[in-house]
């Protein structure tokens, strides 16, 4: 078993919901039930080969690559099919894991129109092998490959089951990744390039980058390109624009893979690739980036008071949550991509079960106006009570998962590594901490206006109005029970990203005291 | 962990386990809310068990603590638990703290002694220098003076929380005077509370749900009280304030209700941007670490620079302005009282708002060196104190409702706390948190005890008067608890008021730690204030006729029982800590005499202030001149309102006072009766510009200039390809092959003309080409 | 005895050859002339042959003789063919490959 598990089961894991999708394929659509059955059986077998990954996980050689698997694949340009799996992907593995059977167990009775539950699934099952696969590959083609097979099924998934203006939102998000991935694309390249052409391995470029004397310029110029492909999809100001609507837009069950997993591919690129390949550049790149991201938070949080829906609204706090998330790794200490790291597991189960409660009530009240709504906690009062816990959750409350991606990514921007100018993240630091006023003040404003208070003349008799359902207690608790746990045991995640964290942050702060040695020699 | 205590010094099974009493109400509160609805009490027996539980263990814990005080029996050493996972292959060899290695190197000294099973102690017994952290449990090694003797050590446990970074994280507890005053305070009120709130709110709409948020609050208050680690306090800071969100906001059907919750829970965020910055500050300034007692010592010691404790210390103030009331960030706490009254009693009087004042003394070290409190004559604590103190009393003045006068009332008494913190009187404030708990939390039950005779009316002018003679018991507990407020002697307030006047140190021989006159004038004049409300509180309320239109009558036992335990402790609780000389005076042993002192007070160790700390001396002609201010105002105030009632029996207020007659009087009402216009400036124009323009513009940029600029870019890029695929691709690309064709074409026209099928002409093509081709090879060759 | 005497002599016969060739409508005579400028390369090889002392001019005549008569069958062959569909041989009207 164990044999099996060390040559083939990151391979199994990440292929077998494209396995699925293939059965899918070849029976009618007519058939319904069994489409559900198969996807759903599909992403558990998947889960159960990931649990039993983790169960096998050396948890205390976090910094190695384990189960890694190095076969040759296209030899001419040295590109490896190379997977593996380290601390660093491990929590967003087990992320990707747990979320999308939620979403197919929450697609049992909730098929957005126009229907047709085959092709739906099977995009959602391409989709999880598209996100597995970018988390586990360890080669920058493959990596590619994997981050661009995300792209389409998202495409179509909100062009066919989107809202009203489903065909510019999703043609919006499709450009917008696009040009991006370009980008990123050159950088690659570029990077095989300059070091040698020698491999696209992410651990052989570290090496080979420490070893070849590249120009800092051009370190900076790669990093610029990497930074534009990864920050468009996590994504930050001033690149967010396609989010809002790609999430009001899509279906309940695209925005809470978008928001649960697909943004963490680009912060994920951040700590994976960028961050270790180019530390120098990245030293160059923080304060901007750290700029960035404070400007996302309160920016996100402006906009988000300044919404009148609520799917919007939600939409637009990921932009400043993701802002903490970026502020974190912009730090460049081992602090802020913990804290990093940490973030985007919370987001991705608040914010994902964020999408899902709105979701729900466009169901039920078919509407998402904040003004129409008001008195959920009447009418459905579990549901209001999730949401009341949930925004809780997302305003970063202590003893939540949310808090521990917030409070650790302010706290490190208090000390920086070094190279980076301290004054100007203490800066960032208070700007950040003055976020979270602004995110408790829309949350909470959410909150009043929807749950509290008493259901609307409109809604007051409306029979379609019910509280919570059976599948949406199977999809939500799972979530719910891992914010408070991960809340309380924030070691869950630290001390597994902690290893390969350190060893990054390391390598930064050699690089970030190199160069500030420079700049007193000079 | 038995084995282990085989050393010569034991520690108490209470204070290792000590996490118990927080876990009981936490139990509660997921017990009641997964089943409590299905229980003949719905859930309410579930919440009052375990808090009688909690209280019985607290107060085991306090007999413990003061034995061990009394007894001498100091240094534990600190309780750490061993380090079940710690890697060390995960800890980088080569990284640059140089704390971190004197941390590392002494937690490998405890993987050597791991225990295998979970959540097995390792108790370092033997003293200081064993200990990870060396300086926790030592007591000051020479004390200088000679005046104290070291004690009350506080004793701490903890485990492994998660590690980032070189840093481990741990979670404990932290078992000192302070926080076993606490959970004294916590619990007992809690436990009345309870009691209270079966009768208060029975048949409410949400009487499960409004337990279950008890007890979730009690465990809450309790984590944060027990904190060893600054990181936990804002943990549990945080979950506190999310209680009292969701209590303000119990009944959230009506909107102001829920406005008031929202408002209390973003003020608190407000100060939490300071609570957030200011612990990240001390963090890095004590050189990674969220331990109390290591931050305390370090800035005691002068390990952390002046300018990190001053940053580090008004950060911090902010945090203590939200959630402790004080001026300018008090304003939710009057608007609070919109939750119902047992809550207002437990979280908004006597525990929750008081965090704040908890966590100066739990820091009060860094606060100390930060405001370099000792010989000062003014700093930022003591000023915020004493204008909270003096503008709070002032407000009280001019409410309507009962609830809100105490709501202010207390704003006025957390500021007198804080002030007595910023002029150095550490034992001072926290003696007056104790007495202030009991007495207020008595008037808050009071009040609602009037307003459940009254159907749940709070105006006073509108609604009371004369109801002494409907509700006896209400009406002589309320009396006592006014009495202790107002300080009069030898109530619970007057000590404790006493001791921080006497701590600012102007009155001759009073001595203290500085000369602090402007606080000392604030906390003179609240003093007499603070009479003088109360005396208009209960002459309207009680005294004169009736003015409301239904029959008041007593409330049950459920309420007048806890009404009267906290009287009879608003009486006695002062004793706790009077003056030596004054217990020999009346013939006592001299023992007796500041035992409050003796038991929370950490004096002689490392952590707490040392260098230049002192005690103020009671003043005999002090506490007479406060105690004539008191009752000379109070008694000004009882003789306007019998004159009142002399000309109208039924009048609330004269229709002819000062405010109708001098303008100066009216514009300073209406000043405060706006509440000097804070909240204009924060929901109208702070909030309002938030959430109106400054969010509108966020969005509108957001709309057309980001947006914009995609789309814009989205309308060139379409232009474009229109301008490529009409010009250049059609034109061009396309013209060229077309024009390739077409030449193609045209030359197959013409050159058809040559394919006539005529052999005849080949052939002369053919010759005539040759003979072409042969004059060329000999002409040109 | 000159070698241009020969090649003249060749020169007149290709030229009158070429004429036939080029003049005259009937198949078979076109196909006569055919023959005639062959003899007249004829001629040449093996005048060049017996001046050059060479043999291989003569042994080229034999192919080309041979090549001639292999030729002049494949032609009569067509001529007679078009005869039969179009009961002529005049080689004006068998435009057939006109493009």
């Amino acid at each position: 078993m164990s044999e099996f598990l060390l040559d083939w089961g990151i391979t199994a894991m990440v292929f077998l919901p494209l396995v699925g999708a293939l059965i899918m394929m070849v029976i009618p659509g007519s058939d319904e039930e069994t489409h559900k059955t198969i996807a759903l059986a599909a992403t558990v077998a998947t889960a159960v080969i990931g649990v039993l990954l983790l169960l096998d996980f050396d948890y205390d050689n976090t910094r190695t690559l384990q189960f890694a698997v190095d076969r040759s694949w296209i030899d001419v340009i040295n590109a490896r099919y190379f997977v593996a799996l380290d601390g660093m992907s491990l929590p967003l593995v087990a992320l990707t894991l747990l979320v999308v059977p939620l979403v197919i167990i929450y697609s049992w009775n909730h098929i957005p129109s126009p229907g047709n539950p085959k092709v739906f699934l099977i995009l959602i099952l391409v989709l999880h092998t598209g996100m597995l696969g970018t988390f586990v590959a360890q080669d920058l083609v493959l990596f590619f490959v994997f981050f661009e097979v995300v792209l389409l099924p998202m495409y179509f998934m909100i062009g066919v089951w989107g809202g009203e203006q489903r065909m510019y939102a999703s043609i919006k998000f499709f450009l917008y990744t696009l040009f991006g991935s370009a980008l990123m694309l050159v950088s690659f390249l570029a990077l095989y390039w300059v070091t040698g052409s020698v491999t696209f391995s992410i651990p052989g470029l570290i090496e080979e980058v420490a070893a070849n004397d590249i120009a800092l310029s051009t370190q900076v110029l790669i990093f610029g390109g990497m930074f534009m492909g990864f920050g468009i999809k996590v994504p930050m100001f001033p690149f967010h624009t396609w989010l809002p609507d790609a999430h009001t837009q899509a279906p309940t069950q695209g925005s809470v893979i978008l928001a649960a997993v697909l943004l963490k591919l680009g912060t994920y690129g951040f700590v994976r690739i960028a961050l270790p390949i180019l530390p120098e550049a990245a030293i160059e790149w923080a304060p901007w980036i750290g700029l960035l991201a404070c400007i996302g938070i309160i920016y996100g949080a402006l906009g988000c008071l300044a919404q009148t829906d609520m799917k919007r609204l939600i939409a637009f706090s990921s932009v400043a949550h993701m802002g903490y998330v970026m502020l974190g790794i912009a730090t460049l200490t081992d602090f802020g991509i913990n804290a990093a790291i940490f973030g985007m597991v919370a987001h991705g189960l608040i914010t994902g079960m964020l999408f899902f409660i709105a979701g729900s009530v466009k169901d039920r009240y078919h509407t998402l106006e904040i003004k129409r709504l008001g008195g959920l906690l009447v009418q459905a009062p579990h549901m209001g009570w999730i949401l009341g816990f949930t925004t809780m959750a997302s305003l970063g409350l202590p003893g939540l998962a949310g808090f521990w991606g917030e409070f650790p990514a302010i706290l490190a921007a208090y000390q920086p590594a070094s190279g980076l100018d301290t004054t100007l993240f203490r800066v960032y630091m208070v700007v950040a901490a003055i976020g979270t006023v602004l995110a408790a003040a829309y949350l909470l404003w959410l909150l009043q206006r929807t749950a509290f208070g008493t259901p609307s003349e409109e809604f007051k008799d409306d029979p379609e109005i019910h509280d919570m359902v059976p599948t949406e207690y199977v999809a939500w608790i799972p979530l719910l029970i891992l914010i408070v746990v991960l809340g309380f045991v924030p070691g869950l995640v630290f001390d597994v990203t902690n290893g390969p964290v350190t060893a990054v942050a390391d390598a930064l702060e050699a690089a970030g005291s190199a160069a500030a040695g420079t700049a007193i020699g000079e | 962990m038995f084995a282990a205590e085989a050393a010569e010094t034991a520690v108490p099974w209470l204070y290792e386990n000590v996490w118990l009493i927080p876990a009981l109400p936490a139990t509660s509160f997921l017990l009641i809310l997964f089943f409590g609805k299905r229980l003949p009490f719905k859930g309410a027996e579930i919440g009052i068990t375990s808090v009688v539980a909690a209280f019985v263990l607290a107060v085991l814990t306090t007999f413990t603590w003061v034995g061990d005080v009394e007894g001498g029996n100091t240094a534990y050493g600190t309780v750490k638990v061993a380090d079940e996972k710690h890697s060390d292959e995960e800890h980088g060899d080569d990284h640059s703290h140089s704390e971190d290695e004197d941390h590392g190197s002494s937690e490998e000294e405890h993987d050597d002694e791991e225990h295998d099973d979970e959540g097995a102690l390792l108790v370092d017994g033997d003293g200081g220098d064993a200990q990870p952290i060396a300086f926790t449990a030592g007591s000051l090694a020479a004390v200088e003076e000679g005046d104290y003797e070291p004690r009350g050590a506080a004793v701490v446990t903890e485990v492994n929380w998660f590690e980032s970074g070189l840093n481990v994280f741990r979670i404990g507890t932290l078992v000192d005077g302070q926080s076993v005053m606490m959970l004294f305070v916590v619990t007992f009120i809690s436990m009345l509370v309870h009691i209270y709130s079966t009768d208060y709110v029975n048949g409410d709409r949400r009487y499960t749900h409004y337990f279950a948020f008890l007890s979730l609050f009690t465990a809450s208050m309790l984590f944060m009280v027990l904190s060893s680690n600054t990181l936990q306090l804002i943990v549990g800071w945080e979950l506190v304030g999310v209680c009292s969100f969701g209590l303000i906001g119990h009944w959230w059907e009506e909107k102001p209700n829920s406005d008031a919750a929202l408002k209390a829970f973003l003020t608190n965020r407000v100060g939490d941007i300071g609570l957030l910055v200011g612990m990240s500050i001390l963090f890095f300034g004590a050189g990674q670490t969220f331990d109390i007692v290591e931050i305390n010592t370090k800035a005691l010691n002068g390990e952390i620079s002046g300018t990190v404790t001053t940053w580090a210390a008004v950060c911090l103030m902010a945090a203590v302005m939200s959630k402790s009331g004080q001026f300018i960030l008090h304003t939710w706490l009057p608007d609070a009282m919109a939750g119902p009254t047992p809550v207002s009693a437990l979280i908004h009087a006597a525990t929750m708002v008081v965090a704040g004042v908890y966590m100066i003394g739990r820091l009060y070290g860094v606060f100390w060196e930060g405001f370099s409190i000792f010989g000062g004559t003014l700093n930022l604590m003591a000023f915020i104190g004493g204008l909270t103190t003096v503008g709070g009393g002032l407000l009280a003045f001019v409410q309507r409702d009962i609830k809100k006068v105490l709501a202010y009332s207390t704003v006025s008494q957390l500021g007198y706390m804080v002030l007595a913190l910023g002029v150095g009187a550490y034992t001072a404030a926290m003696f007056h948190l104790f007495t202030h708990a009991f007495f207020k939390a008595c008037l808050f039950l009071g009040a609602g005890s009037v307003s459940h005779a009254c159907h749940h009316s709070f105006d006073m002018k509108a609604d009371m008067g004369g109801l002494r003679k409907h509700m006896p018991i209400t009406f002589w507990t309320f009396i006592i608890g006014s009495a202790a407020l107002a300080g009069v002697p030898p109530l619970a307030g007057f000590w404790s008021k006493d001791e921080i006047l006497i701590g600012a140190g102007v009155w001759p021989g009073t001595g203290g730690n500085g000369t602090y006159l402007i606080p000392f004038i604030f906390g003179m004049l609240t003093a007499a204030m603070t009479a003088a409300y109360m005396t208009r509180t209960v002459w309207l309320t009680f005294f004169g006729e009736y003015r409301g239109h239904d029959h008041p009558h007593e409330s049950g036992r459920r309420i007048t029982v806890p009404l009267i335990i906290l009287a009879t402790m608003a009486v006695f609780v002062g004793f706790l800590n009077v003056p030596k000389s004054f217990v020999s005076t009346i013939g006592l042993p001299e023992d007796w005499g500041l035992l409050f002192e003796e038991w929370v007070e950490p004096a002689g160790q490392t952590y707490f202030p040392f260098d230049g700390f002192t005690h103020a001396k009671p003043s005999l002609s002090l506490a007479i001149v406060a105690t004539l201010l008191a009752t000379g105002a109070g008694f000004l105030v009882l003789r306007y309102y019998q004159a009142l009632y002399r000309k109208d029996p039924m009048a609330s207020e004269y229709s002819d006072g000062l405010r109708a007659r001098n303008g100066l009087a009216a514009a300073g009402y209406r000043v405060l009766e706006n509440k000097y216009y804070l909240d204009h400036l924060y929901t109208g124009i702070i909030a309002g510009a938030t959430k109106g323009p400054l969010a509108r513009a966020a969005y509108w940029f957001n709309q057309n200039v980001l947006d914009g600029i995609v789309n814009v870019a989205g309308f060139i890029s379409v232009r474009a390809g229109r301008f490529i695929y009409y010009f250049i691709d059609q034109g061009v690309v396309d013209g060229t092959v077309n024009a390739s064709g077409r030449t193609a074409s045209g030359s197959g026209q013409f050159l058809r003309r040559i394919q006539t099928g005529q052999v005849r002409q080949y052939a002369t093509l053919m010759f005539g080409a040759a003979a072409l081709l042969a004059a060329v090879f000999i002409f040109a060759v | 005895m000159y070698l241009n005497q020969f090649l003249i002599f060749a020169a007149i016969l290709f030229c009158i050859g070429v004429y036939g060739v080029l003049v005259r409508k009937n198949g078979v005579l076109v196909l006569m002339s055919i023959e005639l400028i062959l003899n007249s390369v004829n001629i040449n090889l093996v005048a060049f042959g017996a001046f050059n002392g060479d043999i291989a001019g003569q042994v080229f005549a034999l192919f080309v003789i041979a090549v001639a008569a292999a030729e002049v069958g494949v032609g009569l062959a067509i001529v007679l063919l078009i005869y039969r569909n179009r009961r002529s041989i005049d080689v004006a009207e068998a435009n057939l490959l006109k493009g």
